[in-house]
């Protein structure tokens, strides 16, 4: 049976979600061969064996941190031409991040392959796998093959549910020459985000997002706790992002992140084109806003026409009498 | 000393209009307004704010890869203060795919001559964001991309990219590409002068031969990768809008009940 390569996110070890989804769906075309990078990439295999992966590549250097993306490129690019040699390739699957895309993107030139972005599912076909992606703001669905090569394809977050599969896992270690291009753009300081506790917004199976009506930053501390009590993660619409509301890293639509959530709940948000280019695919939608007309009405699976202020914490509270 | 800036932009379909595919799969360019890429109108905002903070003789030059239309794009890009354009333009570039693209914008790129190239940090129409870090492979030149802040000094252009675990510095020599996001600064308006301005300013168009490529490299046919369908995402069925009249959190609550989501 074909591998299928799946590159691992993973937090000093902890590997996240959108990976495992990855391996999910990695499965439907091959056998997966994870490839983990940097530091703690040895202890992620528990995790990828418990969901499928038979081998998984590890290597770490301190070029992963020290210089953006291109090691990384030449990392999974040795991970190619390992696993080609042994045997054959099937797909190259990475997870749908900012960061992922471009190094998606740098591989499958340098292996002479097509790509396709931000595939929303994956199946099998008679000629190589086909993607699903939504596009033009959700409003189409294509199906798409890659043509030339080995197929590498960006999935996003939330596209299938996770399912163990205990596999072999066996570690081995991969052997990385850097390129002249590695170290090109150096990394001279990073500042860790503050964890909020909350989940990361495009991961989250809830999403609570606020808008220009929540009308101040300190408001937002009602979409917070609402958010809390459904374990969700907050999200903001760009004029709440651009009146300083809340962070641009938060921001919910076409010019911010891409959220497919279980359920989607948005407050105070009027639901223009740019918005509703970000949070279209979620399964199930709400929406409380004292505009009756409002097009994100046009979306809601259930809407309440009224005021945030009274809905909100009275939903919140409900909910949090509820749980009990 | 001197510096030549290359900004990369796009004519795209209005995102507010009826957007919609062609009988060949590609994008209808027909029945839908064009318009520059919002997202690159920050790419432009940047050229010429590295430009205005330069002690250098800087030259900004927008390029793009479109059908004839896609001058429009250039035009708004040039009365917001660009110096010159090329328009690459050729009937066989018609369902070129992002890795063709990249070929051809590389090209034309490199037949400009640059120190820094500038991008958005996506298109509006497709929003791959894969396009400055394609350039930056084929072109063999540091990729500082995704920047919300940056500035070029002495030969070194240095950004800050928020990610979603940190925010980074990043440092890197010219030539290099950059991208940058919707929080780089506000992209200016063109001024009328700007706009009377921009009529007389050089607009240059080039073809395929001009670039030393063929047909067969892009295009439809030479894509890497093929569409097979595309549909339209059936209508939603009307969802339940209640009224608040005092209950409507409760209500709510309910319904996220019945959905199993409490």
């Amino acid at each position: 049976m074909a591998e299928v390569l799946v590159y691992v996110d993973h937090v000093d070890g902890a590997v996240r979600k959108p990976t495992l989804e990855l391996l999910t769906l990695a499965r439907r075309i091959g056998e997966p061969v994870a490839v983990a990078l940097g530091a703690g990439a040895g202890d992620t295999a528990a995790a990828l064996a418990e969901h499928g992966a038979v081998k998984v590549l590890t290597h770490d250097a301190s070029e992963y941190a020290d210089y953006l993306v291109v090691p990384k490129v030449d990392a999974l690019q040795a991970a190619v031409e390992s696993v080609s040699a042994a045997g054959s390739l099937a797909a190259v699957l990475v997870p749908s991040s900012a960061e992922g895309k471009e190094i998606a993107a740098r591989l499958a030139l340098r292996i002479g392959s097509g790509i396709i972005t931000d595939a929303v599912d994956l199946e099998a076909g008679d000629e190589g796998p086909v993607a699903t992606q939504s596009v033009f703001a959700a409003s189409f669905t294509t199906k798409s093959r890659v043509s030339k090569g080995v197929p590498v394809v960006t999935v996003k977050p939330n596209s299938t549910a996770v399912e163990a599969a205990p596999a072999a896992g066996a570690v081995e270690s991969l052997a990385v020459t850097f390129s002249a291009q590695a170290t090109g753009t150096k990394v001279t300081g990073r500042t860790p985000r503050e964890s909020t506790g909350r989940p990361e917004l495009t991961e989250a199976a809830i999403v609570v997002s606020g808008g220009r009506g929540v009308n101040g930053a300190e408001n937002f501390a009602l979409i917070e706790s609402l958010a809390d009590s459904l374990g969700a993660a907050v999200g903001a619409s760009r004029a709440a992002v651009d009146a300083g509301w809340y962070p641009h890293t938060n921001q919910v639509g076409q010019t911010g992140k891409s959220v497919s959530p279980q359920l989607y709940i948005a407050n105070g948000i009027s639901g223009a084109i740019q918005h509703r280019a970000g949070m279209q695919t979620s399964k199930t939608i709400v929406a409380v806003n004292k505009d009756a007309e409002a097009p994100i009405f046009d979306l809601v699976d259930y809407g309440v026409v009224g005021d945030l202020f009274d809905v909100v914490p009275q939903l919140t509270e409900e909910i949090n009498t509820r749980k009990g | 000393m001197s510096l030549r800036i290359v900004v990369t932009v796009k004519y795209v379909p209005d995102a507010t209009g009826d957007r919609h595919f062609a009988d060949d799969l590609t994008v209808d360019r027909d029945d839908v307004d064009g318009l520059l890429s919002e997202l690159d109108e920050y790419a432009v905002e940047q050229a010429l704010q590295i430009s205005e903070n330069s002690d250098d003789d800087v030259e900004v030059t927008v390029l793009t890869v479109g059908p004839e239309d896609a001058k429009d794009a250039l035009r708004k890009a040039l009365s917001m203060g660009a110096d010159k354009a090329i328009h690459v333009e050729d009937d066989d570039l018609h369902g070129t795919d992002v890795i063709g693209t990249s070929l051809v914008l590389a090209k034309a790129i490199e037949k400009a001559g640059y120190d820094l190239v500038i991008s958005g940090l996506a298109s509006t129409d497709g929003t791959m964001g894969v396009v400055p870090a394609l350039l930056a492979e084929r072109l063999g030149v540091p990729q500082v991309t995704l920047l919300s802040e940056v500035s070029v000094e002495d030969g070194t252009v240095k950004g800050r990219r928020d990610g979603d675990a940190a925010s980074e510095q990043l440092e890197a020599s010219l030539p290099a590409v950059v991208s940058v996001t919707d929080q780089s600064g506000e992209a200016r308006y063109p001024s009328f002068k700007g706009i009377m301005a921009a009529k007389k300013k050089p607009v240059e168009s080039w073809d395929l031969s001009d670039l030393e490529l063929e047909a067969e490299e892009v295009g439809l046919e030479g894509a890497w990768t093929a569409v097979d369908s595309a549909s339209a995402r059936p209508a939603r069925t009307a969802g339940t809008i209640v009224k608040d009249e005092g209950e409507g959190g409760k209500q709510l609550a309910e319904f996220l009940a019945g959905q199993k989501f409490i």
